[in-house]
Formats: structure tokens, C-alpha cells, sequence
């Protein structure tokens, strides 16, 4: 493995399957009564969040702590941000108390690149700006492999807010570099330009994107940003775009549904969706503590340089 | 009077049709003589030109920000003509974006000022259209034709408002300016950061689209053409720009336009790698795709460009060590246009070497109306000597900018600068290429 996990093209499809069978192993740490191994002890882990993040730096530490390292929380205010340190003096201070992992979350695409070339640490990108966020797309895979045993020709179908989504980017490089047939779907306004070129097919309309999919992993719609610039209504996009029951009819009758949350009920995806059979959104991210945890005992816990 | 034969090399002044071996004698601050095997009277230095080098009119850079006043931590006069000298170039003409912003006399003279205590590259300021860059009321324009500007812009933005834009060509026309500008339809710009393009899509970063630039090119065409003014596209990036100045100058309009040596070396590629969101590859315009840094290759073969200007944007290192979207736009330019010139246009063969000259001293003359261009006899002795076929290794820590933004540092490129004649004084001597110029 490289030192840094900032993106999925930093791992080798050898690699994405090693940190998944790892996984494998680390989730049935969390199904004893004692959930902890000494795997990382006396290792240091500081999660540096720039932006507000439940979910992510809750697996995160509950990952590291079950890995027994000590694990260090640091949450940056965006205001205090812009009138006070650099991204860089913030990471040259932490380093300077020689931590072994910085878990970095940040508004700005390419920040955990900047970190990455400035720290001895190793760096891993739990989202950067509307680049990437790996650790999610391996997470999205280990779900998608234990429900349908292989990945390589399953037809996934990602629909939402394409533009914006550090979670598009990630699980578009894995899936395709694993053999997936990968659809993406959502309103023209919210397309990448050039998207194609990483190899998918591009459709603006569901039930063609939808049609015989194994899996439908719908985004986030950011209310924030949707204030009539890119379509006219929440309403209009629930009618186009929204995830229901009929839509989901079009897919595979295995077909199963994720999120990677926080979900915007009766935006993206009706809630008889989200919590209906096929739903497999909080597997998803019970499956995060797994693959966090195979990636910080690949990274720091084999290495004993 | 003090008096130098420059004796041999190649003596390249297209304004004059001269393209051979001619000697040049200079008497004081000015040319006196071009001819062929001048003999040196007694009382004149001869300076002998090494074989392979070029003598050409001095090189005009019309559009550099030299930062001063107000933000002298990125450059200053002294360390911007200091840069401009050691670059080639006998002149720049400096833009408004200061802080305060050059839309008065007092700016423009405190500018001039500066650049007579630097005493290196001559310095044409450029005014504002408008007060303080504002878009709003125009600056007084003809005060600073008066103070020493040669033309106005509101570089850094476009001029505001289609009316504004139509005042300011009505208005500088009655000086002889021209009006210089960014081209941008800040809506479609957005907070936009690179190219929109695949690059930009997969890296996560905000796209400029290169219609936002051909808009607005399009809008002062034909302002250009309602008001008979001149307007000059400055950094011109995408192809349909280029289209558009052709479209232009196909009816008549008097638009010209430059280009940037990044525009016609780099692409968004540059995005990725060698170092991914270098902020060294941020500028405004952006880097574009292929296409379009081909179509600016065409666009110099086939005469379409009237001029190459660097736009050297310096700015100061923790500036730019940020994220890519909160890193200023801009890199440095003086000091490797001429190297990236020789190295991807004449040795490329895409540009002859007086088709070079033309670009960078001809035709900024003109455009600006400044002395220089040619080497007249009685113009001023503001001489390039250029040395095509110098090895050079581009080094940020060793240039004279205050400011070391490039992205080109360790770049290994063929063709440079030998030595920079300004006013009879030689004012720039490459060590690498011999002691002897210095005379």
C-alpha cells in the first residue's frame, strides 16, 4: 500500500480486494463482547474535520479505538479557519507531536493532497470538497459484494447530485476499475462535464438508468446549494428524480438500495424506499467501522518501520 | 556622446524589413546607424555579438501586474523590471490592480516614479476604465493619458456593463487608447477555479467554461464596432475567443488580442500531474483543454495573434501554499516567456524568429502607440540580444521576481535572453552566454 489513502486510484484493484477480505475479518471483531484488539496500540491517530461530519468520524473513531489507538479529535470551525491558521500550520503543528495517521475531512478538493505533501504521517481522506472520499466507495463495495458475492458485472446505478459528490467520484473509480457496469443519473444541470470519460454510461432519465440494475445507490440532495439554480423545485426533483417504489420496480427483483446518508427523505428517496426490503443503507454503515477499521491495520498496523 | 558598434550577429527588425548581418551603432540613448560591416571610428566601443545570437528591437511585455502600491510583499517596480530586464524585455506596461487602484494621475505618477529610481525597464502604466475598478463611473481617463498611461483596462475583471464598456471605447478613443480587456461573464465564471473539463470534473474542482471568456469577447467586438474604438483581448485562453477576434477583424473592427506563453504550452492536465492541484497551475483564465491550447498554436502560425504577453501575476509563497480554491489566480512571466517561446514556437517551427519579434515588440508598440518596435535610426536604443539556441534550466529560486509562482521551475528549454539594451545601457548580461556583451 501506499502511505496515503487520499484517493481510489492511490489502491491497485489487488489492494481494494485486501482491504475488503481484511474487513471480513475486522467485522467479527465487532461482533465479540469484547470489541477490541491490540492491533494499533501505542499508535496515534488524530481525525482533523474541517467540516461538520456525524457519521463518518464516528466510524472512524470507533474503528480506531477498536484497533486500540489513541485517537484524537480535532474539530475546526470553518469561521475560525478564515480569520486564523493555515491548513498547513494546523497540519505542521500536529505533526510536530508525531501522530502516526491524520484522518483529514475538508471542504476544499485536493486539501488532503496539500497534507500529504507536507506530513511524514500518513494521510487518509475521509472527503475532500466534491473530490473524493474513499473509505466510502470501499464501504459501499464490501456491502455490495456480501449481498451479491461479486462485483465485476453487476449493473449500479448511482442517481442524484452527481456535480457535487465526493461519493460519485470515489465509488465511480472503484466500480469501474472492479468491472461494474456503472450508470449515473441526474438532472443535466448536476452532470460532471466529461463525466463519461471515467467510463460510465450518463442518463437523465431514471427508469432507463434504473432498468435490471443489481444496485441503486442514490446522493445526497444538498438543499443548500439548491436554492432554484439548478432545478427549479424539491418537488419537481422528487418527481423526476426521486427514488419510490415504481421506480425501483424497473430494477433487478434483488436489486438493493443505498445511501450514503444523511438521507433527505421525500427529496431523493421516498421513505417506503429507504426503509423497504431492499434497503441496505444501515448495513452500509455498520460496514463502515469494518473497512475503516482494515484500512488504518493496513496502512499503520503492518507496517513496523 | 557615448558611442557602441553592436558588431556581428543577427540583427532581426522586421518594422524595417531587415533580417541579416548588420552592425548597429548606438550614440547615446539612441540608434544612429544600421548597416552592414560598420567600421568603428575612434572613441567608439565595438561590442562584438557572438555568431547564433539575435539583435532585435527591444521586447514590449504589455501586461504585467508589478503589484506596487500596495502590495509590495508579491513585487515591487524595482524587482518587477528587474525580472522584465532579465526576461528580455526593454518595457512592460504595468496594470491597475493595485491597491489603491491606478484610476488617478497621483497613482500613475508615484508608478512612474518608481520605475525612474529602478531605472531598468521602461514602465507604461495602464490606467482604469472605472473609479477604483468599480464598474461604475469612468476614471479620469484623459488626466491619465496626461500622467503617462497608454492605455485603460479594468484587468483583474471585465469593464462592468455593455454601456460602460461602449463609453470607455467612445471616450479613450478621443486619446488614441486602446481599451485592454479580461474577458469574463463573471455569472457563467462563477466560483469557478480551472477549466471546465474532464480534469476539472474528476478532480473535484469548480469549472470556467471558456464561453465565459468568448461572451464577453463578443460583446466588446461589437461595442468595438458600433464605437469604432480599439480593443484589445487580453490573455486570450479558448478557442472560440480566437474565433470570435478572427469574426472580429473579418469585418473590420479594430480588436487585437494576446496570448499567454501558459496558454500555449500548458493544458488542464496540468491539474493532475507532475503535482496534483499545484496552485502553481492556478490562473484566470484557466489553463484549457487541447483543443484549445492547439487552436492558440494556430492562431500564432496563422497571424490571427497580434501579441504575446505574459501576464506575470506574482504573488507571495504563503499565499499560494492554501487549498487550490483559496489560492490566488496567477503565475509569474517575465523571466521564461522567452525561453518557452524559442522552445515551443520557433525551434517547434510553428513562428519564424521575425514573426517572433513581431509579437513581442512590434506589434505591442503599435498596439499601445510607445516608442519601440524597430531599429530605426534615431529610435531609442532599446535593444533584445537573444540567444536562440541557449541551453536554459528554468529556476524559481534563482529569478528576480519577488515572487517564485511559476509552474515551469526545473523546466530544461532551449533558447534564452543573452542581454537587455535599454536606452544604450545595457541593463541585463547573461553570465551563461559571455562577459563581452557587457561592454
Amino acid at each position: 500500500m501506499k502511505k496515503d489513502l487520499l484517493g481510489i486510484g492511490d489502491l491497485t484493484r489487488d489492494e481494494i480486494y485486501l482491504v475488503l477480505d481484511t474487513a471480513e475479518a475486522m467485522r467479527e471483531i465487532g461482533q465479540r463482547t469484547i470489541k477490541k484488539v491490540p492491533t494499533l496500540r501505542g499508535k496515534t491517530v488524530v481525525n482533523l474535520f474541517y467540516e461538520p461530519s456525524t457519521r463518518t468520524r464516528t466510524s472512524f473513531e470507533i474503528a480506531e479505538k477498536r484497533l486500540s489507538a489513541d485517537t484524537l479529535n480535532v474539530a475546526v470551525a470553518t469561521s475560525s479557519v478564515l480569520k486564523g491558521e493555515t491548513l498547513v500550520d494546523t497540519a505542521m503543528n500536529i505533526e510536530a507531536m508525531a501522530p502516526d495517521v491524520i484522518v483529514l475531512r475538508h471542504a476544499s478538493s485536493g486539501a488532503c493532497h496539500l497534507l500529504s505533501r507536507i506530513c511524514r504521517s500518513r494521510v487518509i481522506n475521509a472527503g475532500d470538497g466534491m473530490h473524493e472520499h474513499p473509505t466510502q466507495a470501499l464501504l459501499d463495495a464490501f456491502t455490495i459484494r456480501e449481498h451479491k458475492k461479486r462485483i465485476e458485472g453487476l449493473k449500479v446505478t448511482i442517481v442524484g447530485d452527481l456535480l457535487h459528490s465526493r461519493v460519485l467520484r470515489s465509488n465511480v473509480l472503484l466500480l469501474t476499475e472492479l468491472g461494474a457496469e456503472v450508470w449515473v443519473c441526474g438532472p443535466s444541470t448536476l452532470v460532471p462535464p466529461g463525466i463519461e470519460r471515467l467510463g460510465v454510461r450518463v442518463s437523465t432519465s431514471v427508469d432507463e438508468a434504473v432498468k435490471d440494475a443489481d444496485v441503486i445507490m442514490m446522493l445526497r440532495i444538498q438543499h443548500e446549494r439548491m436554492n432554484g439554480a439548478f432545478f427549479p423545485s424539491v418537488r419537481e426533483y422528487f418527481n423526476t428524480f426521486g427514488m419510490t417504489p415504481a421506480r425501483v420496480a424497473g430494477a433487478k427483483p434483488d436489486v438493493i438500495i443505498m445511501h450514503p446518508g444523511p438521507m433527505n427523505r421525500g427529496v431523493e428517496i421516498a421513505s417506503e424506499v429507504a426503509d423497504g426490503p431492499y434497503s441496505v443503507i444501515l448495513e452500509q454503515v455498520a460496514n463502515g467501522v469494518a473497512v475503516r477499521m482494515a484500512v488504518l491495520y493496513l496502512l499503520v498496523g503492518g507496517a513496523e518501520d | 556622446m557615448a558611442k557602441r558598434l553592436l558588431k556581428g550577429g543577427r540583427v532581426i527588425d522586421p518594422a524595417n524589413g531587415r533580417d541579416g548581418a548588420f552592425d548597429v551603432l548606438i550614440e547615446g540613448d539612441r540608434i544612429a546607424r544600421v548597416g552592414e560591416s560598420l567600421s568603428a571610428d575612434a572613441g567608439v566601443a565595438v561590442v562584438e555579438i557572438p555568431s547564433g545570437l539575435v539583435v532585435c528591437p527591444g521586447l514590449i511585455d504589455m501586461h504585467v501586474h508589478l503589484r506596487e502600491p500596495g502590495q509590495e510583499h508579491k513585487e515591487t517596480v524595482a524587482t518587477g523590471t528587474a525580472a522584465a530586464v532579465a526576461g528580455g524585455f526593454t518595457a512592460v506596461a504595468c496594470m491597475p490592480n493595485t491597491s489603491p487602484v491606478n484610476d488617478n494621475a497621483g497613482v500613475t505618477e508615484y508608478i512612474l516614479k518608481k520605475a525612474a529610481e529602478a531605472n531598468l525597464a521602461r514602465v507604461y502604466p495602464i490606467g482604469a476604465v472605472s473609479r477604483g475598478q468599480a464598474g461604475e463611473q469612468l476614471a479620469e481617463i484623459g488626466e491619465l493619458k496626461q500622467a503617462g498611461c497608454v492605455a485603460i483596462t479594468d484587468d483583474g475583471r471585465p469593464v462592468a456593463t455593455a454601456m460602460l464598456m461602449r463609453r470607455a471605447l467612445e471616450y479613450a478613443g478621443m486619446f488614441g487608447m486602446p481599451v485592454i480587456e479580461h474577458c469574463e461573464e463573471q455569472t457563467l465564471k462563477g466560483d469557478g477555479v480551472a477549466h471546465e473539463g474532464f480534469h476539472a470534473s474528476a478532480l473535484g474542482l469548480r469549472g470556467i467554461p471558456g464561453a465565459a471568456e468568448s461572451i464577453m469577447a463578443l460583446r466588446d467586438i461589437a461595442l468595438a464596432e458600433l464605437t469604432g474604438g480599439a480593443v484589445h483581448i487580453a490573455h486570450m485562453s479558448a478557442r472560440q475567443t480566437l474565433d470570435a477576434v478572427r469574426w472580429g477583424k473579418s469585418r473590420g473592427v479594430r480588436v487585437t488580442c494576446e496570448v499567454t506563453p501558459h496558454h500555449f504550452v500548458l493544458t488542464d492536465e496540468m491539474l493532475r500531474a507532475p503535482i496534483a492541484y499545484d496552485t502553481n497551475v492556478k490562473m484566470n483564465p484557466p489553463l484549457r483543454e487541447t483543443a484549445d491550447r492547439d487552436a492558440m498554436i494556430a492562431g500564432l502560425a496563422d497571424g490571427s495573434v497580434d501579441v504575446i504577453a505574459t501576464d506575470h501575476a506574482p504573488h507571495h509563497y504563503d499565499e499560494k501554499r492554501v487549498e487550490f480554491d483559496r489560492a490566488p489566480f496567477g503565475i509569474t512571466g517575465l523571466e521564461t516567456a522567452v525561453s518557452l517561446c524559442f522552445d515551443r514556437l520557433v525551434h517547434a517551427g510553428v513562428v519564424s524568429l521575425p514573426r517572433l519579434v513581431e509579437l513581442l515588440s512590434v506589434n505591442p508598440a503599435k498596439i499601445l502607440r510607445v516608442p519601440g518596435g524597430s531599429l530605426s535610426e534615431g529610435a531609442p536604443a532599446d535593444i533584445s540580444i537573444l540567444a536562440p539556441d541557449l541551453r536554459v534550466t528554468i529556476s524559481a529560486a534563482a529569478m528576480r521576481s519577488k515572487s517564485k509562482n511559476t509552474p515551469f521551475d526545473g523546466w530544461t528549454l532551449r533558447g534564452g535572453v543573452a542581454a537587455t539594451i535599454v536606452g544604450g545601457r545595457t541593463v541585463y548580461v547573461n553570465e551563461a552566454v559571455g562577459r563581452s556583451l557587457h561592454a
